[in-house]
């Protein structure tokens, strides 16, 4: 029997013919997309900023052993994803090329891969490292998988407003993994992660709306409309550049990262502002896809400031 | 009466060349993801010594 897809798929002419047994061609590339690659990228690079933040001398081999089991943590909740999106991934532009919808992985060898990754990750993190990093790392891809892929994504439009924090969950692994404890920064950065998700991903939800109802995903333009979204993002963005500035008043991080800090989060706000103003025609989508740009630059640099602000404290000393 | 040898015909599943490569690709990825996991358990041991048993909750 050939496998029945909905007219609505944009992969129909790949549907893959289910009488002959199924050889896997799948190549290494494309085990490699299932995790995730660009999302990998954002948890290698805040995880980084978690580690070198926390206190005390960290050694070379354990801060790359903690950072590329978080890293390998996070592309197996990205193979989990897709493993239970394979049926909606089909049906959106951004997303069909993926190797499920592709018909290059299939369900079951994306879910085992996924498995196996989640496992050896937690399990070596908490052997060689600690096991309150271990474990931390397990409710990450527990709520990315369970909580928002599973539970939230398709039942609520607050879904990536609680998945968010998954994502901001790294660099408080991280933390956890060079300390063995936890402290107030590694929840600041937290914080801002948590708070930064959802103007980003609705500035995408909002340029990608045809997408998302196409599939049935209650993203919030898809529930509540594009005017409400734009407030919404709005007053998170206003949220986010006080939470993200905040650290520095509360005397946690420098006065270099809160002057930095408030100058991107006027940046953050004049785009969200031009979201809310910007209503009809290209100048709209233009202003959402400004938006969504500028919020990966944002993130970006806050960290990428609280990394180098280590650094220089840590090659000061030797040079002075 | 026919001499010529019978060939013997390959029963069950065969691979293509393509299937093939791919499975090796495959097979050396998981050597190589293996080979690291050894490495790092190994290194990590060198780094701790004695210590390497001794995790804190």
């Amino acid at each position: 029997m050939r496998e029945v897809r909905t007219n609505l798929s944009v992969l129909d002419q790949n549907a893959i013919d289910l009488t002959m047994p199924r050889i896997s061609e799948a190549g290494v590339a494309d085990y490699i997309a299932l995790l995730k690659p660009r999302v990998m990228s954002l948890v290698v690079f805040t995880a980084l900023v978690g580690y070198f933040l926390a206190p005390g001398h960290a050694h070379p081999v354990m801060a790359f052993t903690s950072i590329l089991c978080i890293a390998v943590g996070g592309g197996a909740s990205g193979a989990l994803n897709m493993w239970y999106e394979g049926d909606i991934d089909a049906l959106m532009t951004r997303t069909a090329n993926r190797p499920i919808p592709r018909g290059r992985v299939t369900r079951p060898e994306a879910l085992t891969f996924g498995l196996v990754l989640a496992f050896f990750s937690v399990m070596t993190l908490g052997i060689l490292v600690n096991w309150l990093a271990g474990a931390l790392l397990a409710f990450t891809i527990f709520f990315y998988v369970v909580i928002y892929t599973i539970a939230l994504k398709r039942w609520t439009a607050q879904n990536i407003v609680i998945g968010g924090a998954a994502g901001a969950l790294p660099p408080v692994v991280a933390w956890a993994a060079a300390t063995g404890s936890l402290s107030v920064e590694p929840l600041l950065l937290f914080l801002i992660i948590f708070f930064w998700t959802p103007p980003h991903f609705w500035a995408l939800a909002l340029f990608r709306n045809d997408d998302y109802s196409r599939a049935g995903v209650p993203m919030l333009p898809v529930v509540a409309g594009p005017d409400a979204t734009r407030l919404q993002i709005l007053l998170y963005t206003v949220v986010l550049v006080a939470i993200a500035v905040a650290p520095w008043p509360l005397g946690y991080f420098s006065a270099v990262y809160g002057v930095a800090s408030l100058i991107l989060g006027a940046g953050m706000l004049y785009f969200a502002v031009n979201v809310y103003n910007r209503r009809t025609g290209s100048a709209a989508l233009r202003a959402t896809r400004k938006l969504f740009a500028f919020s990966i630059l944002y993130l970006f640099a806050l960290f990428a400031i609280l990394l180098l602000e280590v650094a220089v404290r840590a090659i000061l000393p030797l040079v002075w | 009466m026919d001499n010529k040898p019978n060939p013997v015909k390959p029963e069950g599943i065969v691979l293509t060349e393509a299937q093939k490569k791919r499975q090796r690709e495959r097979s050396l990825a998981i050597a190589w993801a293996l080979g690291i996991l050894v490495v790092l358990f190994f290194a990590v041991t060198m780094v701790k010594g004695p210590g390497v048993l001794v995790r804190p909750m």
